[in-house]
Formats: structure tokens, sequence, C-alpha cells
């Protein structure tokens, strides 16, 4: 059976050091152990940006993508294979600005794939303008008055778009953010894990610090119950968002794939691409 | 007698004037009568005029006829549109409800039916256009009984009566319209047909039905006319081969859908038009660069922007073959016919496959849309090849080793290997990437990989990358074209043959990577050159002068008005500058 060491390649991430993204690898390569996955029946699907790289971190099928299309492309393999993992990962501007439409889409659709946001409320690797994520007065190099734009909520997004697997973690609790992977590949439908993930660089607020001070963990609140939306809403705009864990999940929602009519089983990219004379006859006596 | 035929029907939209036009030739289809069909529409849902132009033949018809016999109308606005078109002996045959008139001195015969009170007698108006189709039978000298088994196809499922009540309908219409006529024109009686049965179809059907037989098993496509009766056709036949059909929320996720599927290993198309190719570039750019197969159709329409959406146009070309920054390999194919169509998107699949780069099927709105008799497709002919894919085992790769994807080789095609296979693990990045594709900015690699990629299609092997017609050695004019003009440059051709000009025909098939080879010795060969095409730039002529040179011998015909070339606008033109 693989280990976590089987998951590690030999190419020297170009990320700062102390970047938050160094544990989102670890957490992925150590879940994907853990589930009990070989290096081959993973494929991580990344988007462009600082924390985009990841899949070529990784030892493991990747595909680095387009920027704002890691969940098309995801959707697309797992549609192909349904025997694969497919983890898509990539950064906040990735996800939540250019990528935003697809990211709704994915969450309603509910293919089978697991999505990882890493956070970190800044564009990092065009060195430091704003993010959907940025706060209200966040001062960067695209709005040195401070953003005057509300940070979206995407905790809540999720929700109302109809999400069945909603958590958020924070890199520096690689146990937690470890087994909320975990969880999310195990989870038959659409898993978006939203990861505070500092980029120490360039943001200099939300900080390794800031977030020790600001986060709430769910485990902390009584009788929080992830199966609630109602309560999950409510907490996550009592904490505006501000809390890790697993937040929702809905084990009772079918996946896009066990819903469609005529599916295969087996993956699609098996199947046999010959016609049979019968069909095509068939198919051609129609146009007659 | 005669043997062929033109006829219209036009009223308001969402009236049933396509069913009209849909029951009138299926039956004629069945007789063994070459139809062509081609719809004049709006981008509205109710009102507005809209027709459907059918010409009926016993011999094989790629274009619209030039003129009209019958003329078809539920209101006068449709013969004040059309009435033009009627020559000297023809007929309109318009519902007497709305009293219908024609221009004073025409030497058109005007016979007014009463379409909707027959129907609204009969039990229901909306059967008017049965009587339509009645009395239009009438003039052909079609017996009514040919229409009983498409009657019983379309409205079986609503009961004996309602098929009996349709059958009606149509006698009721077909007598009324004998009474008026008594022998007066015989000339419009068609000849018999030779009762071979064979498939009437849309471009867009059989672009649908290519990519089955072509191993498509997954499709990722946003709506858009006119290119949804593909995503239509397939949402229904995927199915039962176990396949999907996804509608995104935009035409970048299907595009790039359809690429992490093709990666994955299952044959993927999208298809759209103008506008979703636009938003499809980037993503056709990461194919080219990442190597991955990938099969995009584009039904051309009126551009630019949202431009003429339900009109005729071939203004893509240059868009299609150069769109995307930076530079990849790409493959474009122009069928001018619906077999070609067919043929063209099975071969796409093996092509994307064996060259591991994005092919284009480029259509128009004409091919797309317009309907037409198809000789038999032959199944014999239907061929999956893979290329450099691996499937067998793999050996095992010395530890944390990558699999070399994009190897440099003499033809810089690679082997491929499909996520989920052991020992075949690698990167796939639109970054530029070494052999295993990991990311490398290094001189020597960056040329390298540039020039494996770009060698790929040096050797292309495409069988006809050009639909020629070729009698002479030295031609007066060589007439080039692409995608649906091709029957009207036919009979074009035929009439500047009649007058004694020596014409060939080239109509490129293969628009990229062009083939020079095929074509610049017709150009040789030839006087003068005209390239007809719709688009207000000439597009292909420039991408001939760019290819094959002789300037100062091409000239264009070209039209963006929205309406098709007809068979007698190429010969005027033509001869005007012959």
């Amino acid at each position: 059976m693989a280990t976590f060491k089987d998951f590690r390649n030999d190419v020297k991430p170009n990320w700062c050091p102390g970047c938050g993204d160094f544990s989102v690898q670890a957490a992925i390569q150590r879940a994907a152990a853990n589930v009990g996955l070989e290096p081959h029946q993973l494929a991580v699907i990344s988007g462009i940006g600082c924390s985009g790289r990841i899949s070529g971190y990784i030892h493991s099928y990747g595909f680095h993508g387009i920027h704002g299309r890691a969940l098309p492309i995801a959707q697309g393999v797992k549609m192909a294979n349904r025997d694969l993992t497919v983890i898509a990962a990539g950064g906040d501007g990735d996800g939540f600005a250019i990528g935003m439409g697809h990211t709704i889409h994915a969450i309603r659709r509910n293919i089978d794939i697991t999505y990882i946001v890493m956070d970190n409320q800044i564009y990092g690797l065009t060195k430091g303008q704003t993010s959907p994520r940025s706060d209200v007065g966040f001062k960067t190099k695209s709005t040195p008055q401070g953003s005057v734009e509300p940070a979206l909520s995407i905790m809540e997004m999720a929700l109302s778009a109809g999400a069945t697997f909603v958590a958020q973690s924070f890199s520096s609790d690689l146990k937690e953010l470890t087994q909320l992977i975990e969880e999310g590949i195990k989870h038959k439908g659409f898993s978006l894990i939203n990861v505070f993930s500092p980029c120490v660089t360039y943001n200099k607020v939300n900080t390794y610090d800031w977030f020790k001070e600001h986060l709430v963990s769910l485990s902390t609140i009584e009788g929080y119950d992830p199966s609630n939306r109602d309560m999950a809403m409510q907490t996550l705009m009592k904490h505006k968002g501000l809390v890790t864990g697993l937040i929702y999940q809905n084990k009772e929602q079918k996946s896009y794939q066990d819903l469609i009519h005529g599916y295969s089983e087996t993956p699609l990219a098996h199947a046999d691409l010959q016609l049979s004379k019968e069909k095509f006859d068939q198919l051609v006596a129609e146009f007659m | 007698m005669i043997s062929q035929l033109s006829w219209k029907v036009g009223g308001q939209q969402g009236e049933g004037i396509e069913s009209t036009g849909e029951i009138f030739s299926i039956a004629l289809n069945r007789l063994g009568y070459y139809l062509y069909g081609y719809r004049h529409f709006s981008s509205r849902i109710k009102g507005g005029h809209t027709n459907n132009k059918i010409r009926v033949s016993t011999t094989q018809v790629r274009s619209i006829a030039d003129d009209l016999d019958i003329l078809v109308a539920f209101d006068q606005e449709t013969i004040d549109f059309n009435f033009h078109e009627l020559h000297d002996g023809g007929i309109v045959i318009a519902d007497a409800k709305f009293n219908p008139t024609i221009p004073d001195g025409s030497n058109v015969t005007l016979y007014a039916v009463p379409f909707t009170d027959i129907a609204t007698n009969l039990g229901t108006s909306l059967m008017k256009n049965m009587v339509a189709v009645g009395a239009s039978s009438a003039v052909l000298g079609l017996d009514i009984d040919v229409y009983q088994e498409v009657v019983e196809e379309i409205f079986g499922r609503k009961g004996q009566q309602v098929v009996e009540k349709n059958m009606e309908a149509l006698r009721a219409g077909a007598q009324f319209m004998k009474e008026q006529l008594g022998d007066s024109i015989q000339t419009m009686k068609l000849e018999k047909a030779d009762g071979k049965k064979r498939m009437y179809m849309i471009g867009n059907d059989a672009i649908a039905l290519g990519a089955l037989a072509g191993g498509a098993r997954f499709m990722a496509a946003y709506p858009i006319t006119p290119a949804s009766e593909i995503m239509e056709y397939l949402i229904k036949k995927l199915p039962s081969l176990g396949g999907a059909v996804i509608q995104t929320e935009d035409e970048i996720a299907a595009c790039t859908m359809a690429i992490g599927a093709n990666y994955a290993g299952v044959r993927t198309l999208t298809a759209s038009a103008g506008p979703g190719l636009s938003l499809m570039m980037e993503a056709i750019g990461l194919a080219g660069m990442t190597e991955t197969p990938v099969v995009i159709v584009d039904t051309q329409r009126g551009g630019p922007s949202t431009g003429l959406p339900t009109k005729q146009e071939q203004s893509d070309l240059m868009a299609i073959i150069y769109g995307t920054h930076g530079e990849i390999p790409k493959i474009v194919i122009a069928p001018s016919t619906v077999q070609e169509a067919f043929y063209d998107m099975v071969e796409a699949f093996n092509l994307a496959e064996e060259y591991q780069c994005p092919v284009i099927v480029l259509s128009d709105l004409q091919l797309s849309l317009g309907k037409q008799t198809v000789e038999p497709l032959e199944y014999d002919k239907i061929e999956i090849r893979r290329g450099k894919l691996l499937t067998g085992e793999l050996p095992t790769l010395p530890d944390k080793e990558y699999f070399k994807r994009y190897e440099v080789t003499e033809d810089g095609i690679s082997p491929r290997v499909l996520p989920g296979t052991p020992n075949g693990i690698h990167h796939v990045t639109g970054v530029e990437h070494a052999e295993t594709g990991k990311p490398s900015e290094v001189a020597a690699n960056r040329k390298a990989q540039m020039d494996k990629r770009l060698r790929k299609l040096q050797h292309l092997k495409f069988n006809m990358p050009v639909y020629k017609q070729v009698k002479h050695e030295e031609a007066d004019v060589l007439i080039v074209g692409f995608n649906s003009t091709r029957g009207a440059i036919e009979e074009a051709m035929e009439r500047l043959e009649l007058e004694g000009f020596k014409v060939n025909h080239a109509h490129i098939r293969l628009v990229h990577p062009f083939p020079t080879d095929e074509v610049l010795p017709l150009v040789q060969a030839a006087k003068k050159v005209i390239v007809v095409e719709h688009n207000a730039t000439g597009q292909l002529a420039n991408l001939l002068k760019m290819n094959v040179g002789h300037a100062e011998k091409i000239s264009s015909i070209l039209k963006y008005d929205g309406n098709p070339f007809l068979p007698n606008e190429v010969y005027t033109k033509c001869k005007e500058l012959l």
C-alpha cells in the first residue's frame, strides 16, 4: 500500500518559504495515502497562480490547465473515468474571480470530485493585487486606497448554491486539513474545501497570527450538527465565515453521475468505440 | 412533366410553417425524390416572417433554386416578401382567409384556398397546414396516400382519430385544389422518382451521427444557433451507449471539460458557433500546448458579435485557423456536403488522437441547417484509429521518474497514456515543459518542444483534402469555395460550360494545414481564379494568396447579406469577371 511518501515527487515548489500551500500539498499527499489510493489512481487538476502549481508537486497524474478552468477540466476527467479520484485545486482568484461561474455550477452539478481552494485573500503570482476574498479597506497594488468591494462570503455562497459538502480549514492545522480532504474524497458528490493558506509575502494583514486569533473551530461549538443546513448558515454568518471544520454535509443527495440516465457504470474511457452494424443501421433508418 | 420543382411555404413564426415543410418533404423523400430544404427564420420564437424553401428533383441537388414554382402563403406578408422569386407561370396558393392579392400584370396565378376554413370544419384550424400540403400535392399530381405513413408517425401517438382527421384535411385540400385547377397546370406534374429509400437530414444531424460513429461518448456544450441540434441529437442517443452530454454554464466550460475528458481517454466533442468559438480560443491553445486531442465543431453564422444569428455566413475562417495566442498545431476541416460532414466527423476524432491536437470541424449555417437527401453512408468506411495511445502494460519506471509523455520523436508525436494507468504518471501543463511534462524554461528545451509540436502536421495524412471537378488541363477559370457553396458553384459552372467557358472547380475541404500541393497546380492551370465565399473581406481568397501565391489571378465573389448564394448569382458574377 502506498504511503504519503509515494505521493512526493522530486520537483521543488516555487512557493515562498513559509507559504501556506506547502501544508496543503502535504495534506493531499497524506489524505491520498490514508484513503488507500495508489499514485496512478489520483488525478490532480489545477488552475493558474502560485497555488495552481500544486498539480506538479504531487506524484500522481496532474493537469495544470488555464486560469479559472480547473473545475470544468476536472469534471471532464471524472466524467471520462469515474474510477479515478479527482482533486481540483487552485487559489481564491482562480476559483472565486475568473472561475466563479464554474465554481457555482460545479457545486450545483455535484459531480463526485473534491475542490480545494488555497485562499490567501490576495493575488500572489502577479505580485500583490486584490482578490474577491480581500476585506474592505485592504490595501494592495490595485487598491492603493483600500478595497471598497466587500469580500465574497464563499461558504455561505456554496451552501445557497446547493453544495453537498462544505468544509473550511487552516493550513497550520495539518491534521484537521488532512482529515477533511479524506472526508471530501470519500463524499459521494462535489466537496468544497476552502483552506486559509496565508501569503507571507504580499498579505501582511491576514497572517498566521491573524487567523489563529480569528478562526473558530466548529469542534468547540457545542451541539454543532453538520447535517443541519440552517445551523451551518447561521453559524457562518455569526462568525463572519471564519470557522474551521466540516460545515455541512448532505449524505443523502446522489451525485450527478448516479442521477443521469444511461451513464456507464464502468469508466467511459474504457468503452468500445466501434458502433455495431446493427446500431448504425438503426440510427440511419431514423432519417429515412 | 418536370424533373424538378421549387416550392416554398411561408407565414408567421410559430404557426407551423416548419412542420408543413417537413411533412411535404419527408413524403417526397420516401418517394425517392432528392430534396434540398432551407429555412429562413429569425432569432425569435413567435411572430415574424419565416419560410421553408424546398427544392424537389429526380437527381441530386445541393443548392437552393434560383426561383420558385409554387408559393404557399399563410399571410399577405409571405406573398409580398417572396413574390419576386416566382417565375412566369408560377403559382401562389394562399389561405383565402386573409383575402390574398398579388401584384397586377404578373404572369403568376393566385389560388385562394380556404386552408383555415376547411381545417376548422374538420375539427381544428391547426390542420390548415395539412390542407395546404394537400393543395400543393394536387398541383404536383401526387396521390395523398403517400402521406399516410408520415402522418401516422407524427400523429399516431395521439390516436387513430387524429391520424384520420389529418388525412382528411390533406384530401380536402387536394380535392379543393383539383376543382380549381381543372386541366390548367399539367406542366407542374412531377416525373416519377426512383422510389429508393435515402436519408433526409440536416448537416447537424450528420455531424452528430458522425460523432457517434467516430467513437464520441461524451459531449460538453452550451446552446447556440445554429449548433444546438448536434447536442440535442446526442442527448437522445448517447445514454444508450453509456455516454452523456453536459450542458455547461458557458462555452469556456464546454471546451475545457471536453479537453479534460479527452485527456482522460473518452472521445469528446463540443460544438458552437462564432461567439462560442471566440470564448474557446484560450482553451484551444491549451489543447495545442498540452497535445490533448479535442474535436470542436464551429457552425458559422453571421458575425461579428451577435451579428446575424440565424443567417448564413463564412466569416470565422481566419479566426478559426489563426485564433488562440501563440502557435499550435491545429487541423481545420470544412465539409461541403452532408455526407462529407459525417465522414469528416469520424475522421476528426481519429486525427485528433493520431496527431494529439485540436481538430476543428468548420460548418456553416446553410450546411448545418439545410436539409438534404443523402446517398447512403457506408458503415465499412468507419474506422477507429487511436494513434500512439498506449493501452498495454507499461514497464516499471525508476523511483519517482515520470513517463515521457512529451518525448521528442522524429514525427513529433509522442506516446500517450491515460490517467489511471500504472507506470504512466506524467505531468500535463500549459506552461512550456520538458519531455516528462514538468515545467521548463530552458531555451534548448523550449525550441525542441515547439519544433516537435509543430512538426506533427508536416506529414498530415488526409484523404481528399480538396473536392475537385477538373475537366480541363487549361481552364479559363478555377472557381474556389468551401463549405456549403458547393451546390451553387456546381450549377453556375454547368451554365458557364454550356456557354463554352472552360471551368474547373476546387472546394477546399482541409482548410488547415492548407493543401498547397493539391491546389497550386489547379491555380497554375487557370487563367483566372474566382473565390466564392460568404464574407466581406475575402478570407479564403487571402488564404489562397498566402499559400499558393498568384495574387494577380485571384478575384472574389462575396456575399454577406445573410442569404445563401443562388446558382444564378454565382453564374452572373463569374460572367462579369470573365
